[in-house]
């Protein structure tokens, strides 16, 4: 078996996986390319678990165990923000988020709330920046 | 070349191209169709590293549920179906950055280990690596299995927003299952 087949083809995903990362605007797709990635690392590891002898047998391979479970969790908490973002801001672009506005802060929730206007929506006006949209 | 290196190639060929087709492609529902076949390419090199359990969990959790997570989250935030025009930034410096790391990488892996051979060792079945899981690894385990209970109450904390929030107010406990389109016919 040559490993250097593995080792460029997880070279190669991972490169494809950080111009994924880089290039794409909607999150969701950002999310699938940070996916590529971690998995030219599995890849990487299930490949060094072949060629480097270790004193431990199949410490690769565990820790690519290890790198699937960490992807499960990224996973979670990162559709979590991406639904979150998305109810906030009726779009997902990752360009489009203001990384110098201010955050919906409780005092400005808790202004907006006892003034009874809004009912349904009670986190809009603390959200929103001050520009047009 | 023997057999097993005619497999990796041709699997390496399926993984590389798929992934090409995954942060290409203009229909965001067909991009997590290819990265099915991107990781079911991966799962067969696993294999044919000897790789049985990584495999087999990498079609269970990745192809499982990691997939199908992202095409829920597709479906959540209203995805249009067909072509999207607007899904790329403009991408010289993607393609300089990511195309340099991956010739990089490449470049530097193909200089190590040129065109060696080793030969493939013993199977890495669910005995072994479960040996090694709960012996010499068992701290490890332990802690990412609080970071995954971690990651499970911070996922939602974050989908709750009326979580953070010091009053209670009477309003705020109908927002969970609020339609995000009605917030944007409502502006």
């Amino acid at each position: 078996m040559r490993p250097v087949i593995p080792y460029v083809t997880a070279a190669l995903l991972f490169g494809l996986g950080g111009y994924g990362v880089l290039r794409r605007r909607n999150a969701v797709l950002v999310l699938m390319a940070v996916e590529l990635m971690l998995n030219a690392v599995n890849l990487i590891l299930v490949t060094a678990d072949t060629t480097a002898k270790a004193v431990l047998p199949h410490g690769g391979q565990v820790f690519a165990l290890f790198v699937i479970v960490l992807a499960a969790a990224e996973i979670g908490v990162g559709l979590a923000i991406v639904l979150q973002l998305y109810r906030m801001r009726a779009s997902v672009s990752v360009d489009a988020i203001p990384l110098a506005g201010h955050p919906p802060d409780e005092s400005a929730r808790a202004a907006a709330r006892p003034g009874g206007a809004a009912p349904d929506h009670p986190h809009v006006s603390g959200d929103e920046p001050e520009g047009p949209r | 070349m023997t057999a097993v290196d005619a497999l990796l190639l041709a699997l390496g060929a399926v993984a590389v191209g798929s992934a090409l087709l995954v942060v290409a492609t203009r229909h965001l529902v067909r991009a997590g169709l290819y990265l099915v076949v991107c990781l079911g390419a991966v799962a067969g090199m696993y294999l044919v590293l000897a790789a049985e359990l990584v495999a087999w969990v990498q079609v269970l959790i990745y192809v499982g549920a990691v997939v199908v997570l992202l095409l829920f989250a597709v479906m959540l935030t209203r995805a249009p179906i067909g072509a999207s025009d607007d899904l790329d930034r403009p991408g010289w410096p993607a393609t300089l950055i990511g195309g340099g790391t991956g010739l990089g990488l490449a470049a530097l892996l193909i200089d190590a280990y040129r065109w060696t051979t080793v030969q493939v060792p013993e199977a890495g079945t669910a005995e072994r690596l479960g040996a090694q899981v709960f012996g010499s690894w068992v701290l490890p385990f332990e802690v990412l299995s609080v970071l995954l209970l971690s990651a499970l109450v911070g996922a939602i904390v974050l989908s709750r927003p009326d979580i953070g929030t010091t009053r209670p107010a009477r309003s705020s406990t109908g927002d969970g299952d609020e339609v995000p389109g009605e917030r944007g016919r409502s502006r």
